[in-house]
């Protein structure tokens, strides 16, 4: 079928999974209000968390988790010289994620305490953009299924897809969500890139970061407000380190 | 005649997580066969190491993807006991209504999308599309009710955002409790639905008889808390979960296994009916008694009936419950906590079995040590011997290769394993 002269690509899409808690692929099977529309519009020729099916062929790869052991980054390579377009999917693939607090860790140390005298391999955690190129990254833990189905519509009509620029709080903003920061807990919201809606401030926490800086985050004035109101380093650490978005400026 | 096959399933689909089913038959008998996990390590007992304590239920969602309010549930639960914390009525209504909401979308999850194909004949429910809209809408709206009331309740199903320690961060909203409970009172009548297609679908003959686990609180069905107990008669507190699961590690396997009074033991729907049967609202047990799901049941595809059963339960249960919140009101929903150096364990059924958090605070409510025990890790024995019993029986009966790789899934399935929680 065409639509105003265009017709849409027919996508082959593949989901695959490497360390993380697959949460953000069972996302795809959630929003039941739009599920079947979802489910016709990506030809989901490999899903192995709910289905059979297991093609080779496929043009978008879906890739969730981070990459922590040597099977996952040979496993990784062959999707990569298969896919057209590899999407890292969720925070865990886009930046480590969750994950990466294991890599402060002596993994020696680690592994005694989690498995005793039976050591199980392990490698420090890492975004799948350390180890392939990435085509699109979507953060969120989960992501949003919302914004997911907005890139999946972009893909489909191969209009280019461009991330929101401005952090959180503009959807604080638009939700009339009463601001955490001024409630007294800290938010990373200020330097955080929207696009979620908001949902942790709407439910009362305070943001943690999980899709990462905005566009040119005002990290500095943001870390004095926060002393300003009472929250030492470790404070302001413990969350910008939680999902290793914020690695780099993090470190500055 | 007597058969040879072999069974080599490497990452078992319709299941999360990465798990190998490997079955070897010769001459008719089992040589070799197994259940191994073998997901990535991701060593959330370490990365919870240091976390303040307002972060500990944050990260401890982060283990599962589908059962992150139990993780975050124990975990606060575990806090809160460590603490000396005692949450307001409501609250401790609001955490069960979320996990009557995970219970329920979980549950759907699993019959509908996971372990229905098996029984259609078919390789998911991708097909049902465009060959039976009607059943995919139903699995739609009934997890729809299940998600929703969890979005309610916890702010989001999957890694949710009101949930803490001392309480929740604030009340759902009015309309919005008011909306999910229409939704659930509809869903009745697709439940019905529901269990008439299960009532057609055939259930595998086989029993091992093995060890049931669930937590047995003894006034309620089990949800958050209780002492534990045992089909083999043992019954324990919360805080001595440790000579309940006995954990151990085998070296072919990145989850651990776990066994208490034989080889290996069950927990999960099952288990829970089979311990607390007896407690089940009425039209639940009626469903139980319709399916001829008798206590002590050792058929592991009866899990899928028990799980059934458990949705009929926690359909009612939270109707019940959003009565009664709108009813005395939701005024206090949290009270204030102070840290302290101590230690907590936090024991809650998650859809998939009994869960535990156990951690040891320091004085600056830091976490100086945490061991969280996953339903899947304490199941993957029980799998693991059932495997054996089921391959042998099937053998000596003689059958297809196709067919011993059906069943053999099917079996695995029917514990709805989570592996990636497993291997946490």
């Amino acid at each position: 079928m065409k639509y105003l002269g265009i017709r849409p690509q027919d996508l082959r899409v593949a989901v695959f999974d490497f360390t993380g808690c697959e949460g953000c692929e069972l996302q795809l099977a959630n929003r039941e209000e739009t599920l079947v529309d979802f489910l016709r519009a990506a030809r989901l020729v490999r899903f192995r968390e709910i289905a059979d099916e297991a093609a080779d062929e496929y043009d978008v790869a879906l890739v969730e988790g981070a990459i922590s052991r040597a099977d996952e980054i040979d496993r990784l390579q062959r999707i990569r010289e298969r896919a057209r377009l590899l999407v890292a999917l969720g925070t865990c693939a886009c930046y480590g994620g969750v994950n990466k607090l294991k890599n402060a860790f002596d993994f020696a140390e680690a592994n005694a305490a989690v498995y005793g005298a039976q050591a199980k391999e392990t490698l420090p955690a890492r975004a799948v953009s350390d180890v392939v190129s990435v085509d699109l990254a979507i953060p969120g833990c989960p992501v949003s299924k919302e914004e997911v189905e907005r890139i999946l519509q972009h893909l489909l009509w191969d209009v280019p897809w461009r991330f929101p620029s401005y952090p959180v709080c503009l959807e604080c903003k638009q939700r009339f969500t009463v601001c955490t920061f001024q409630k007294g807990e800290l938010c990373l919201g200020p330097i955080t890139m929207g696009g979620c809606g908001a949902p942790c401030p709407a439910g009362g926490l305070g943001c943690l970061g999980c899709r990462g800086p905005a566009a040119d985050p005002n990290v500095d004035e943001f870390r004095s407000i926060a002393r300003e109101r009472g929250f030492g380093d470790r404070d302001v650490a413990a969350k910008l380190e939680f999902f290793g978005s914020f690695d780099p400026i993090a470190a500055r | 005649m007597k058969i040879d096959l072999e069974v080599d399933l490497h990452h078992l689909t319709r299941v999360e997580g990465h798990g190998d089913v490997y079955v070897r038959i010769e001459d008719g008998k089992v040589v070799e066969a197994r259940w191994d996990v073998v997901e990535t390590p991701r060593y959330f007992e370490v990365m919870l190491k240091g976390r303040p304590w307002t972060q500990a239920g944050l990260l401890s969602a982060r283990i599962c993807g589908i059962c992150s309010i139990s993780h975050c549930l124990a975990s606060i639960r575990a806090t809160e006991r460590a603490f000396g914390v005692e949450v307001p009525p409501a609250a401790a209504k609001l955490r069960l209504l979320a996990k009557d909401g995970e219970t329920l979308q979980s549950h759907y999850l699993h019959l509908l999308f996971l372990a229905a194909p098996d029984f259609l004949g078919l390789p998911s429910v991708l097909p049902l599309l465009e060959q039976k809209p009607a059943v995919v809408d139903l699995a739609r709206r009934l997890r729809g009710a299940g998600n929703r009331l969890s979005d309610v309740v916890a702010g989001r199903t999957t890694h949710p955002v009101t949930l803490k320690v001392g309480g929740l961060t604030q009340p759902p909203s009015l309309p919005a409790l008011r909306a999910v409970r229409g939704d659930l009172e509809r869903s009745i009548a697709d439940l019905d639905a529901l269990v008439e297609i299960f009532a057609g679908f055939a259930i595998p003959d086989f029993v091992r008889e093995t060890e049931f686990i669930a937590l047995r609180p003894g006034d309620v069905y089990p949800s958050i808390g209780g002492r534990l107990a045992s089909t083999d008669g043992v019954e324990r507190a919360e805080d001595d979960y440790r000579e309940m699961t006995n954990e151990y590690v085998d070296p072919r396997n990145t989850s651990k296994w776990a066994r208490h009074m034989r080889e290996s033991f069950a927990v999960g729907a099952l288990a829970r009916f089979n311990l607390n049967h007896a407690l089940l609202l009425p039209p639940a047990r009626a469903l139980a008694e319709r399916l001829g799901l008798r206590p002590v049941s050792h058929n592991p595809f009866l899990n899928n009936v028990a799980q059934l059963v458990e949705c009929v339960h926690a359909t009612h249960e939270s109707l019940a419950m959003i009565d009664e919140l709108l009813r005395d009101g939701m005024a206090e929903v949290s009270v204030p906590v102070t840290p302290r150096a101590a230690e907590g364990v936090g024991a809650v059924e998650a859809p998939r079995g009994i869960l535990y958090h156990h951690y040891r605070y320091d004085g600056d409510g830091r976490i100086a040590q945490a061991n969280c025990v996953i339903p899947t890790t304490q199941n993957n024995a029980n799998i693991h011997l059932d495997l054996s019993a089921l391959a042998a029986q099937r053998a000596a009966a003689g059958t297809t290769k196709a067919e011993m790789e059906r069943l053999c899934s099917m079996l695995v399935r029917a514990y709805d394993p989570c592996v990636s929680c497993s291997v946490h």
